[in-house]
């Protein structure tokens, strides 16, 4: 959603943020031990100075916040002033008018969608689409690193990975042009289905396929990207303990048990947790560009919706209310996972 | 680069040369199913593409007629010389040059300021600076208030509106900030005490320091650019305006003209058959570009992300 207004390459999510967080797990016990004398690379340099005063501090570095104040701008204008412009959900709001609105009216926005049943289909539409991704994504990347990891030709392995990668690069739109020439009721999927004695069927009308076609093409796009972090955090085992284990007697299949998975379990918890965090935004481009309103009664989410109450009927401010909704649900989920995640694993975004 | 751990590290079996009973009967048959499994696997996601391939290079009649599965049937380049003359295509297509090259600098001024900036750990306002960034990753301020931004600010049909607002990427940002925190302090300590002032520290020393990750940077952006059509569909209605995303999604929706004139130009009766064939030139011609730099970009995209969590 925020990348689809903002323009921002979409692949900021998850992985940017199990990142930070692995980099944080990895670098506290460093911070805090005993080791290097003198602290880690992190704290090195200018030790904690008393706080300036803040002329002081200006005089000082006044060039590096003068750098500063571009971004800063930036940063007020076009992600600040959107999230003090969702007053509109509160407000009576004309098109070509103040964009905070004319005047108050209260919660009647909130109210409309609360008690509007479409609201609470596209609700549910979310949640079970998110909830599926989730479950049918989040694994699969974990099997796939591992089964890459039993791969000992370097070429090889190599060729694999560049082939499932190759899909996080393209276009929603390319992907979803790929996803409708593959259904296409003369396509390849079709002329298999003729061809085994079935009749075609026209997948992106039928309500009942969408999830499944949404759910598939993501397992295409995310599965080899997915199993980046995985990877890494593969390379991290400790070898000796493979070696032990066969001294143990443990064949391939325990060795994965009881070390190869203990070994990621930092980063699937964690991953794990991000995802959970946000699995309610679901990807509204790919939906957007795959449904119609033969489908609407499994493909409309609430982004889509709001887009069509917003932009297609004009109608701002109820819109509005939905994002906003949406956004706090957001918010109040990824602190949720963020807090978890630090009881669970330790580490934390902040 | 600081790191392509996912891709280059070697593997801790492996390394350790004799561990695991490898030339077990056991053994090699897993192996051989799991490599089984791998190739299996590439080939059905690679299917797609080698579809594609298949009808822009098929003739409509063998489409319609549904006879083109991975293979070209009635070999034929009239499709792609159909889009090839469509001045609309090329037009959107070098809008789309011009919208990433553009986008691409403003987002590399603006992330690289702001993480020199959010880098230097002595700063007082520190704290508060990363935290407006970093704030905006969890709330923004959703579709419809940054509609009526874009609107209110007269950005509409304007190429600002598409390269503009997608500047500051936080994750690219925070990348690049952990990048330059990890270059050592004492040859910023030199440079200031021969005289360099903050920004000649930035632009003399940081910078040439840190080419790797600004060449990150500029790819992460410039495909992101690249590949969105979003932003163009919201803000702009002129087609001459358009990038080749844009003008690619209404030939898939067909809602474009150019499909029916392809039908026309081709001397098909139906629209739809021949935009088909149409369909597969314009993703392919959007493709190529990514798929050429894709072999260079690859192991950046995998070394961005593993910066923040294998640094140091």
């Amino acid at each position: 959603m925020s990348s689809a207004v903002t323009g921002v390459p979409a692949e900021i999510g998850a992985e940017a943020q199990a990142a930070e967080i692995l980099e944080e797990a990895r670098a506290r016990p460093r911070a805090r031990g005993w080791w290097p004398p003198g602290g880690s690379r992190r704290d090195r340099g200018r030790p904690r100075a008393p706080k300036t005063p803040w002329r002081v501090e200006l005089r000082r570095n006044w060039v590096l916040y003068a750098m500063a104040v571009v971004p800063v701008v930036f940063l007020l204008i076009f992600r600040y002033l959107p999230m003090i412009g969702n007053v509109i959900a509160f407000r009576r709001f004309r098109p070509g008018g103040s964009i905070f609105g004319e005047y108050w009216v209260g919660t009647y926005y909130i109210e409309m969608f609360l008690n509007d049943p479409q609201f609470w289909r596209v609700f549910a539409n979310t949640a079970i689409l998110g909830g599926l991704t989730l479950l049918i994504c989040f694994p699969l990347p974990i099997l796939l690193a591992l089964a890459l990891n039993e791969v000992r030709a370097r070429v090889f392995k190599r060729t694999i990975q560049s082939i499932s990668y190759l899909p996080h690069f393209l276009s929603i739109v390319i992907v979803a042009g790929m996803v409708m020439q593959l259904l296409a009721i003369r396509g390849p999927i079709n002329q298999w289905i003729e061809s085994i004695g079935g009749s075609a069927i026209p997948f992106l009308d039928r309500a009942e396929w969408f999830r499944t076609i949404y759910v598939t093409s993501e397992v295409w796009q995310t599965i080899g990207w997915g199993t980046i972090l995985y990877l890494a955090a593969l390379t991290t085992v400790d070898a000796s303990l493979y070696e032990a284990a066969r001294i143990d007697g443990a064949n391939r299949l325990r060795q994965t048990w009881h070390i190869t998975l203990p070994g990621i379990r930092p980063t699937m918890v964690t991953l794990l947790i991000l995802n959970i965090g946000t699995f309610l935004n679901v990807g509204f481009e790919k939906v957007f560009l795959l449904y119609n309103p033969l489908t609407y009664s499994t493909a409309d989410i609430i982004s889509t919706y709001l887009f069509r109450v917003g932009l297609v009927s004009n109608n701002f401010s109820y819109a509005a209310a939905i994002g906003l909704f949406q956004a706090l649900i957001g918010l109040a989920m990824v602190l949720t996972a963020n807090l978890v995640s630090r009881r669970l694993v330790g580490a934390s975004l902040w | 680069m600081v790191t392509q751990s996912a891709m280059t590290t070697t593997n801790p079996r492996r390394s350790s040369g004799s561990i695991g009973p490898r030339d077990t009967t056991g053994y090699r048959i897993f192996t051989w199913a799991n490599n089984g499994f791998l190739v299996v696997l590439s080939l059905a996601m690679l299917f797609p593409f080698a579809m594609l391939v298949a009808q822009s290079f098929s003739s409509p009649a063998a489409l319609k007629a549904g006879r083109v599965g991975i293979w070209p049937v009635g070999f034929t380049l009239d499709t792609y010389k159909f889009l090839m003359q469509n001045q609309m295509f090329w037009l959107n297509y070098r809008n789309t040059v011009v919208y990433t090259v553009v986008a691409t600098v403003i987002a590399m001024v603006l992330t690289t300021l702001m993480a020199y900036v959010l880098a230097r750990r002595h700063l007082r306002a520190r704290g508060f600076l990363v935290g407006i960034v970093v704030f905006t990753m969890f709330f923004n301020g959703g579709l419809i208030p940054n509609y009526v931004l874009i609107s209110a600010l007269g950005m509409k049909n304007t190429i600002w509106a598409i390269v503009v607002p997608g500047a500051i990427s936080v994750f690219n940002l925070l990348v690049m900030k952990s990048f330059f925190e990890n270059q050592p302090l004492e040859l910023e300590e030199a440079a200031q005490i021969d005289g360099l002032g903050w920004f000649g520290i930035f632009t003399r020393i940081v910078l040439p320091l840190s080419q790797a990750v600004l060449a990150t940077m500029i790819l992460f952006y410039s495909v992101g650019f690249w590949n969105d059509w979003f932003a163009a569909f919201l803000y702009l209605d002129r087609q001459e305006l358009f990038p080749v995303t844009l003008f690619l999604r209404n030939v898939i929706a067909g809602a474009s003209s150019t499909a029916s004139e392809g039908a026309a130009a081709a001397g098909m009766n139906s629209a739809t058959q021949i935009a088909e064939s149409v369909k597969a030139v314009a993703m392919i011609l959007t493709l190529i570009p990514i798929l050429c730099v894709y072999p260079f970009v690859q192991r950046y995209f995998v070394s961005g992300v593993m910066l923040g969590s294998v640094k140091g």
